[in-house]
C-alpha cells in the first residue's frame, strides 16, 4: 500500500509538470488551432537560461523568476515576428514553422551550453518535511503546479484581459469588432505559454537533468495529457497531464516491461484517444474527420 | 452635422468587387437605412466601415478619416459594429458579452452602470445573465448583440440585418427596442435590411444599393412612396 | 479520354542522362565521397516517401524516421542472424515497412493533418526506446545496437563503397521512376485529388481509405528501403541512431528540395549529407556562426515565407518565367 502510495504521488509530481506544458499547448492549440510543436524546446531552453543565471546570482527562486519573465518576452516576439507571417498560411507551413523553431531552440541550447548534462538545483529546500511517502521536492512541485494553475485560472476567468483572450481566441472577428487586438491576444497567449512552460521546466529539470533533449519526452507526456483531458479545455488538459503522469508511474511499476516503454505508453494513449475519444475525457468534439 | 460621409467607395473581396463607388451620408442622431437585395452590397458597406476589406475611396468619420485604421481602432473611436450572423461569444455568459462590448472603455463603475442599463432595455437578458450565451435563441442573441453594441457607449451603431431570420413578432421587438434606444440615447444608426418595410419606418434616410451601386436616396417617407420601391422592396 | 502520352522524349533523356551522370561520377568519386552519396541516397529514397505522403497526397508525418529505423533493422537483424545477402533482404525490408505503414496508415485515416503530424510525431519520438526493449534485445542488440559487414562489391575491381554507390544509385533511380509513373497514373491523380479535395475526390467514386492506407504503406516502404541502404552504408544499427531528429531531418530535406516535386527528393538527400558538411565547415570559421541545424531551422522558416516548394519548386517557377 506505501509503495501504490508513494507512486500515486511520484506520478502526480510529474504529472503536475505535464500539466504545465499540456496547459501550455492547449493555450496556443485555442487561440490559433495550431499544436506548438516546439513548446518542449522552448521550455528546455528557459530552464537552461535559468541554470545559467543560477551560475551568475546563485540564487534559484532569482533565476527562475527572471526566466519565466525572460520567456515571457520571448514568446510574444517569437509569435510577432515569426509565427504572425504564416498566419492564414496552409497548415503544412505553419508545422514546418514550429519544426523549424524546435530545430533551433535545441541546437542552440546544445551550442550554447553542450550536451553534457546540467543539473539544476531544486526550487523547494532539500529536508523541507520527513516523509517516507514522498519527497519534499515532489510535494513542493505539486503545490506550486496547483498555484500557478489557480492564478491562470483567476487571470482568464477575471480579468479584463483574460476575457478578451478568451473571447479573441473563440471569436476573432467578433472579438475585432469590439475593439479588442486580436494579433496582440495572440501573442501574449505565447507569453503566457512559454511562461508556463518555463515553469515545467524548471520544476522538472531537478527530476530529469538538464541537457537539450531533456523535454521532447515530456512534450509527448504534455501532448497526451492534453488530448486525454480534452484539447480545447484548459481545466481538462491539467487533469489529463496528472492523470498521466500516474498512470505513467503505475505502468512502470505494475505492468511488465513498463519501466522502459514509458514513451510507448504515450504513443498509445495519443493514438488510442485520437481514434476513439477524440474529444477527451472533458472536451467537447471539435476534430474532424476525413 | 455630417458624422458618417462615404464618397466614391469601392470594396473588394480578394479580386472580386463588390462595391462600386458607393456615396452617402449620415447625420448626427439620425438613423440611416442601407436596403437592397442579397449580395447588392449592404452588409460589405458596413464592413468597409469597419476596416474588414479592403477599400477605395473616402470614408470619413467625424471629420476624420478612418480607412487606414484596423478594426479595433474603428471601434476605439465609438463605432459598434453589431455584425451579420451576430458575433456571438458563444461560451462566454451574456454578462462577459456585454463586458466585452465595453473593452475600450475604462471605468469599471460606469460599465457596471451601463450593463443595468442594457437590461432595462432587454429584460430577458438579465434572466439570463449567467447563461452561456451559445445557449439563446436568435431573438435573445440579437438583443445580446445589440446590447453589446450599446456597452461601447457609441456614437455611431452599424447594424446588419437585425430582423435576419427572427419570427415577426420578436422582429417588432426588437425594432421597439431599438426606437427606444434611438429616442433615450441619442444615437446615431446606420441600418441595413432586406426588410425594407420595418426599416424605412424606423429610419430617417435611406439608401438603396443594387450590385454595389446606390440607385436611390432621400427620406425614408419618399422611398416608401415610390412605386418601384413599393413593387420591389415593399411588395404590395 | 485521350491524355498526350506525359512521357515526353526530352524526359526520357533527361532521366538516362542523369543516370549516367550518377554513374560516371561514381569513377571520379573517392571512397569517403562514394560513402557520403550513398548515404545522400538513402535519405533521398526515406525523402521521396515522404514527398508523395505529403507532398502529393496531403498527409503528413514527422514521424518517418520509425519506418526508416524498421527498414534499417530488418536488413540488420537479417544479415546478422539469418546470414542473408544483403541486397536479398531489401525486398524484405520493403515488404515489412510497407506493412507497417499501411497498418499505421488506418489510425492515419481518421486523423486530420494537425493530429497525424501529431500521431506521427509521437511514434517518432518512442522509437528510440521501443527498439531498446528487453524483451527484444536479443534481436536488435539492445542500446549497443548491431554490426555487421558492407556487402561484397558486386564486381571485381570495385571498392565496397564504390559497389554500394553504384546498387544504391540504380534503385534509386528505378525509384524515382516508379514514383513518377505512380503519380502520372490514374492512381496517381486520385492521390493528388484527396490531397486537394478530399469531399469531391470520395462523390468522384475515389476509395478515400484504401488509397490513403496504400499511399501510406508506398510511403512507409521508401522509407524503409532508404533506412535499409542507411544500415548498410553504415554496416551498423543503434536505437539512438534513429531519434526523433532524423524525422525532423527527412523533413527539412523534403522542404528544401521541394516537397511537391520527385527529383528534389535527390536534392534532398544531398543537402541533408553535404549541406550539413558545408555549414559544418562554415561554422567552424568562427565562433559566432551557429552550428548547421540552427542555420538549416532559419533557413527553414525563412522557406516557408518565401518559397514553400523548397529548390524544385524554384527551379520550376524560373523556369516558367522564362519560357514566358
Amino acid at each position: 500500500m506505501d509503495l501504490f502510495l508513494q507512486l500515486t504521488l511520484a506520478g502526480l509530481a510529474i504529472g503536475s509538470v505535464y500539466a504545465c506544458v499540456a496547459l501550455a499547448v492547449v493555450m496556443i492549440y485555442q487561440a490559433t488551432d495550431h499544436f506548438n510543436f516546439a513548446q518542449g524546446e522552448m521550455a528546455m531552453f528557459s530552464t537552461f537560461v535559468a541554470w545559467a543565471l543560477y551560475q551568475t546570482t546563485g540564487s534559484i527562486w532569482l533565476s527562475f523568476l527572471i526566466a519565466v519573465a525572460l520567456s515571457f518576452i520571448a514568446g510574444i516576439i517569437i509569435e510577432r515576428v515569426i509565427v504572425k507571417p504564416v498566419e492564414n498560411a496552409p497548415i503544412f507551413n505553419q508545422i514546418i514553422v514550429f519544426i523549424g523553431l524546435l530545430m533551433i531552440f535545441n541546437n542552440l541550447a546544445g551550442w550554447f551550453w553542450e550536451h553534457t548534462t546540467k543539473t539544476l538545483p531544486s526550487l523547494f529546500p532539500e529536508h523541507g518535511i520527513d516523509s517516507t511517502l514522498i519527497s519534499t521536492h515532489n510535494l513542493g512541485v505539486i503545490l506550486f503546479t496547483l498555484l500557478i494553475l489557480g492564478i491562470t485560472f483567476c487571470f482568464f476567468k477575471f480579468t479584463k484581459v483574460g476575457l478578451a483572450m478568451r473571447a479573441a481566441a473563440a471569436n476573432p472577428d467578433s472579438a475585432r469588432l469590439v475593439g479588442v487586438s486580436v494579433g496582440w491576444m495572440l501573442a501574449l497567449g505565447w507569453g503566457l505559454a512559454s511562461a508556463i512552460g518555463a515553469i515545467g521546466g524548471v520544476l522538472v529539470a531537478p527530476i530529469v537533468f538538464l541537457e537539450p533533449n531533456m523535454m521532447s519526452g515530456v512534450l509527448l507526456y504534455g501532448f497526451a495529457g492534453a488530448l486525454l483531458g480534452g484539447v480545447n479545455s484548459p481545466g481538462g488538459a491539467v487533469a489529463g497531464g496528472l492523470m498521466v503522469g500516474v498512470l505513467e508511474n503505475w505502468a512502470r511499476q505494475y505492468v511488465p516491461g513498463g519501466s522502459e516503454l514509458g514513451l510507448t505508453f504515450a504513443l498509445v494513449l495519443i493514438v488510442g484517444v485520437l481514434m476513439f475519444k477524440p474529444a477527451g475525457l472533458f472536451g467537447r468534439v471539435i476534430i474532424k474527420r476525413v | 452635422m455630417k458624422l458618417l460621409e462615404v464618397k466614391g467607395l469601392k470594396a473588394f473581396y480578394r479580386q472580386t468587387q463588390a462595391l462600386f463607388g458607393v456615396d452617402f451620408e449620415l447625420e448626427e442622431g439620425s438613423i440611416t437605412t442601407i436596403l437592397g437585395a442579397n449580395g447588392a452590397g449592404k452588409t460589405t458597406t458596413l464592413r468597409s466601415i469597419s476596416r474588414m476589406v479592403r477599400t477605395e475611396g473616402e470614408i470619413k468619420f467625424d471629420g476624420q478619416d478612418i480607412t487606414g485604421l484596423s478594426t479595433e481602432k474603428v471601434a476605439a473611436l465609438g463605432i459598434a459594429h453589431v455584425p451579420e450572423g451576430r458575433g456571438t461569444f458563444v461560451r462566454q455568459s451574456v454578462e462577459e458579452n456585454l463586458q466585452l462590448g465595453a473593452y475600450t472603455r475604462k471605468s469599471k463603475n460606469e460599465v457596471a452602470k451601463d450593463i443595468e442599463r442594457v437590461y432595462t432595455y432587454f429584460p430577458r437578458l438579465m434572466e439570463r445573465r449567467q447563461q452561456q450565451a451559445g445557449t439563446l435563441s436568435g431573438g435573445e442573441q440579437q438583443m445580446l448583440a445589440i446590447g453589446r453594441a450599446l456597452m461601447l457607449r457609441p456614437r455611431l451603431m452599424l447594424l446588419d440585418e437585425p430582423s435576419f431570420g427572427l419570427a415577426p413578432l420578436i422582429v417588432q421587438e426588437i425594432y421597439e427596442i431599438m426606437a427606444r434606444i434611438r429616442d433615450q440615447e441619442k444615437a446615431s444608426m446606420l441600418l441595413v435590411e432586406q426588410n425594407a418595410n420595418i426599416a424605412l419606418n424606423l429610419a430617417d434616410q435611406a439608401y438603396l444599393l443594387e450590385t454595389g451601386n446606390v440607385v436611390m436616396s432621400g427620406e425614408s417617407e419618399i422611398l416608401r412612396n415610390d412605386e418601384n420601391v413599393r413593387k420591389v422592396y415593399l411588395g404590395y | 479520354m485521350n491524355r498526350p502520352n506525359p512521357i515526353t522524349k526530352k524526359l526520357v533523356a533527361s532521366f538516362v542522362l542523369l543516370v549516367v551522370v550518377g554513374i560516371a561520377l561514381m569513377f571520379v568519386a573517392s571512397e569517403y565521397t562514394a560513402y557520403q552519396v550513398t548515404t545522400a541516397l538513402a535519405y533521398g529514397i526515406a525523402i521521396l516517401g515522404l514527398n508523395i505522403l505529403t507532398g502529393y497526397n496531403g498527409q503528413f508525418s514527422i514521424g518517418h524516421s520509425a519506418f526508416f529505423a524498421a527498414g534499417a533493422y530488418v536488413t540488420a537483424i537479417l544479415i546478422t542472424f539469418a546470414g542473408w545477402h544483403p541486397y536479398a533482404t531489401l525486398p524484405v525490408a520493403a515488404a515489412v515497412t510497407f506493412c507497417m505503414g499501411f497498418l499505421f496508415g488506418f489510425p492515419a485515416l481518421r486523423l486530420e493533418g494537425l493530429y497525424l503530424a501529431l500521431a506521427t510525431f509521437a511514434l517518432a519520438v518512442a522509437t528510440p526506446q521501443i527498439l531498446k526493449v528487453d524483451a527484444l534485445e536479443h534481436w536488435t542488440g539492445g542500446v549497443q545496437g548491431l554490426f555487421f559487414d558492407k556487402p561484397d562489391p558486386i564486381f571485381a575491381g570495385l571498392s565496397v563503397d564504390h559497389s554500394l554507390y553504384l546498387v544504391t544509385w540504380i534503385v534509386f533511380a528505378v525509384l524515382m521512376a516508379g514514383a513518377w509513373m505512380l503519380l502520372h497514373s490514374r492512381s496517381g491523380r486520385a492521390i493528388m485529388a484527396i490531397r486537394d479535395n478530399p469531399i469531391a475526390a470520395s462523390t468522384m467514386g475515389i476509395n478515400l481509405a484504401l488509397y490513403k492506407t496504400t499511399t501510406f504503406g508506398v510511403s512507409a516502404m521508401l522509407a524503409g528501403i532508404g533506412g535499409a541502404f542507411f544500415a548498410l552504408a553504415n554496416s551498423f544499427v543503434s536505437p539512438d541512431t534513429f531519434n526523433f531528429f532524423i524525422a525532423v531531418y527527412l523533413l527539412v530535406g523534403s522542404v528544401v528540395g521541394g516537397i511537391i516535386s520527385i527529383p528534389g527528393a535527390l536534392l534532398g538527400g544531398l543537402f541533408y549529407v553535404f549541406g550539413q558538411e558545408y555549414a559544418e565547415e562554415f561554422s567552424n570559421l568562427s565562433e559566432v556562426i551557429p552550428p548547421p541545424w540552427v542555420t538549416f531551422g532559419i533557413l527553414l522558416i525563412l522557406m516557408m515565407y518565401f518559397a514553400p516548394f523548397g529548390i524544385w519548386g524554384a527551379i520550376g517557377r524560373g523556369w516558367a518565367r522564362l519560357k514566358r
